[in-house]
């Protein structure tokens, strides 16, 4: 296992009472968590990775996530199992829109 | 008086046919051999250094008459040079550890390729050349022909009429080199019958038949799981189906076997047909009967089929949908592997496929460092056939878009469908393909490049299309595959700028150019989730391999 911690700017996003899970924890995908974070303009990622030593890779993918969505005010865990960047980034993209749906 | 042929003989491979004939004949042979003489039959008909080609392919296999060549003695029976579609079995690789053949001109090693790529190093075997399989049939009717021809067929009658059944693949033009060309062609067949269905291969083409003790080997390749589809992969699929097959009209095509083009058969009869695309995209196919294809049927979008070979299960749907596939009188199926190549090279619009490795040219290829896996038919099917004469909607759009709007002439959409990284984060996009280690490995005059990236017209990844036809320099060539290679190190290392700008020229398109939110790429969008629904849709017709059967 590996722990990685990211925290990237981003565009405010709407704000809802409940967090939102996506996904499971199974070889090659992963589980999202998004509740509500402590700065509205920053996207916080806690990650927690079966495979070691993809730092790099994972910072290219939050980044990108963060510049291309209102992500800002979430904090958001993540449990990976192998998934690779495409599930990552269909999964953050699906886990957000839960997310943010639940506030209207 | 100069006699043309140097020892005045016009006749040798007759001679050298009668007096193998004779041979066989004076151990008692006729024309059917019992199943444990097999072994001195073939060490009676076969000579050192003959050309051997041993049918098989991805499908059926000839794999008794391979074990028992095995088994021969390499006293008797050496120096062969195997001329053939596969090497699939282990007793393919026992010819050369035990001695019998030290050359091999083929198309496809799969299963064995890490034992191939052993035997190489150790140079045990020397590999003419790795062909697709079009190419290795043209060379048996120039300067490849077989000297014996050891074939599998379904069925054998009395005076030694074969019978293929659906899988009929490459049988016919293995037999029509051989038998036209002073060879010895032999058959294992599962059953001997006294009336056949239908008459496949003349008798007279036929020297030997054997009983083989269990029927032929076949591999069913082309079953993909529903199950096993992606959200990824349903993605891609959307993309494909909206960015290419509709913009294009593509009607007559040739699908890869793996699970992204398996998610496109599996859209049509619903995201395609929520876009008003039936009848107007994918109606006539060189396709093996994929059952992922059934529900397609079912939907009333295809209108033709022509088949490789069959596939385990599917020959009762098959025959019931005798509008659709190419069956005899008899009712079941024939399949032809060089008919097929022929219509996916001269007649499809299209090859959609997916690959292991691609590099910065669009080069792709199977071939990783460690396996020689061969193509199959990929590279025939992936290439653009400048022969091509006849126009169709999708093939003069593409050559437009390719040499602008006074074209000439037409071009062949040969599209690469891949996520940008496999299984444990192997990338596919690298800077340079392992093929050209194996070059050096193998010693070859080329390294193993499965689609020229040349012949590429499209790639499509989960990050968008790249549309190769529209770039103009090298330059944006190599940005438009950066641009859409993801997260990998060669999209990382793309000049954002530059893809921005081929992205507003539409050489990239992301799945939002085209009007697709990545989140309704889900599961629900299949026809069919399971094997057990493919069956459902076929009405109860397609009975699937026990290993497919979960219920």
């Amino acid at each position: 296992m590996e722990t990685l911690e990211f925290r990237f700017d981003s565009k405010p996003g709407v704000r809802p009472d409940h967090p939102a899970l996506c996904g499971v924890v199974g070889s090659g995908n992963l589980e999202i968590l998004v509740k509500p974070g402590d700065q509205p303009g920053c996207c916080q990622v806690h990650i927690k990775t079966s495979a070691r030593g993809f730092g790099t890779t994972w910072r290219a993918v939050i980044g990108d996530f963060a510049a291309s969505h209102p992500a800002g005010g979430t904090a958001i865990a993540i449990n990976d199992m192998g998934a690779t960047p495409a599930v990552v980034s269909l999964r953050l993209a699906q886990a957000l829109a839960e997310y943010q749906g639940g506030a209207r | 008086m100069n006699a043309h042929p140097p020892n005045g003989v016009w006749d040798s491979l007759r001679q050298s046919r009668t007096r193998r004939l004779e041979r066989a004949a004076s151990l008692g042979f006729g024309k059917e051999i019992p199943v444990d003489r097999i072994i001195d039959l073939l060490e009676a008909v076969i000579q050192p250094g003959d050309r051997v080609c041993l049918e098989g392919n991805n499908q059926k296999q000839a794999d008794f008459l391979a074990e028992s060549l095995a088994d021969c003695s390499p006293e008797r029976i050496n120096h062969l040079s195997l001329v053939q579609s596969v090497l699939a079995l282990p007793s393919h690789v026992d010819l050369f550890e035990r001695g019998l053949a030290n050359r091999l001109d083929f198309s496809f090693s799969g299963p064995q390729g890490a034992r191939l790529a052993k035997l190489v190093q150790e140079q045990r075997i020397e590999i003419g050349a790795i062909h697709t399989y079009l190419e290795l049939f043209g060379r048996y009717f120039m300067d490849l022909t077989p000297n014996v021809a050891l074939i599998a067929a379904q069925a054998a009658d009395a005076e030694g009429n074969l019978y293929l059944g659906p899988n009929t693949e490459d049988t016919p033009v293995i037999v029509e080199a051989t038998a036209f060309k002073g060879g010895i062609v032999i058959a294992q067949v599962n059953e001997r019958l006294e009336k056949l269905p239908r008459v496949d291969v003349p008798a007279d083409w036929v020297d030997f038949t054997v009983l083989a003790p269990k029927p032929n080997y076949i591999e069913p390749l082309f079953t993909r799981d529903p199950a096993q589809i992606t959200e990824v992969q349903v993605l891609m699929a959307m993309m494909a189906i909206k960015g290419i097959y509709a913009e294009y009209g593509v009607t007559r095509l040739n699908h890869g076997i793996g699970f992204d083009t398996a998610a496109i058969e599996l859209l049509l009869p619903t995201y395609a047909a929520d876009l008003g695309l039936k009848g107007k995209i994918c109606t006539h196919w060189a396709l093996n009967p994929h059952p992922t294809l059934i529900p397609a049927i079912e939907a009333g979008f295809v209108e033709s089929v022509h088949c490789f070979g069959s596939e385990v299960g599917m020959d009762a749907y098959i025959s019931a949908r005798s509008d659709v596939f190419f069956t005899g009188a008899d009712g079941s199926m024939r399949s032809n592997r060089a008919f097929s190549q022929t219509a996916g090279l001269y007649a499809c619009d299209m090859f959609i496929g997916s690959t292991l490795q691609m590099d910065l040219a669009g080069n792709s290829s199977t071939a990783t460092l460690g396996r020689i896996t061969g193509f199959g038919g990929a590279p025939n099917m992936g290439s653009d056939p400048h022969g091509r004469r006849h126009a169709s909607p999708a093939w003069l759009k593409a050559g437009r878009e390719a040499y602008g709007a006074n074209a000439i002439r037409g071009r062949k959409l040969v599209v690469q469908m891949v996520e940008t990284f496999r299984e444990h984060m192997a990338p596919v996009f690298v800077e340079e393909l392992d093929a050209w280690q194996l070059q050096k490995m193998m010693g070859a005059e080329l390294p193993p490049i499965m689609i020229y990236g040349d012949d590429v017209s499209h790639i499509v990844t989960e990050e968008g299309i790249a549309n190769l036809l529209l770039c103009r320099t090298p330059e944006e060539r190599e940005q438009a595959i950066r641009g859409v290679a993801g997260f990998t190190p060669v999209g990382l290392a793309r000049d954002k700028a530059m893809v921005e700008n081929l992205r507003d020229r539409g050489i990239i398109r992301r799945a939002e150019d085209l009007g697709i939110d990545p989140r309704m790429a889900t599961r629900d969008l299949l026809a069919a989730r399971s094997v057990k629904d493919l069956v459902r849709w076929s009405g109860g017709l397609y009975a699937p391999p026990s290993r497919f059967r979960n219920w």
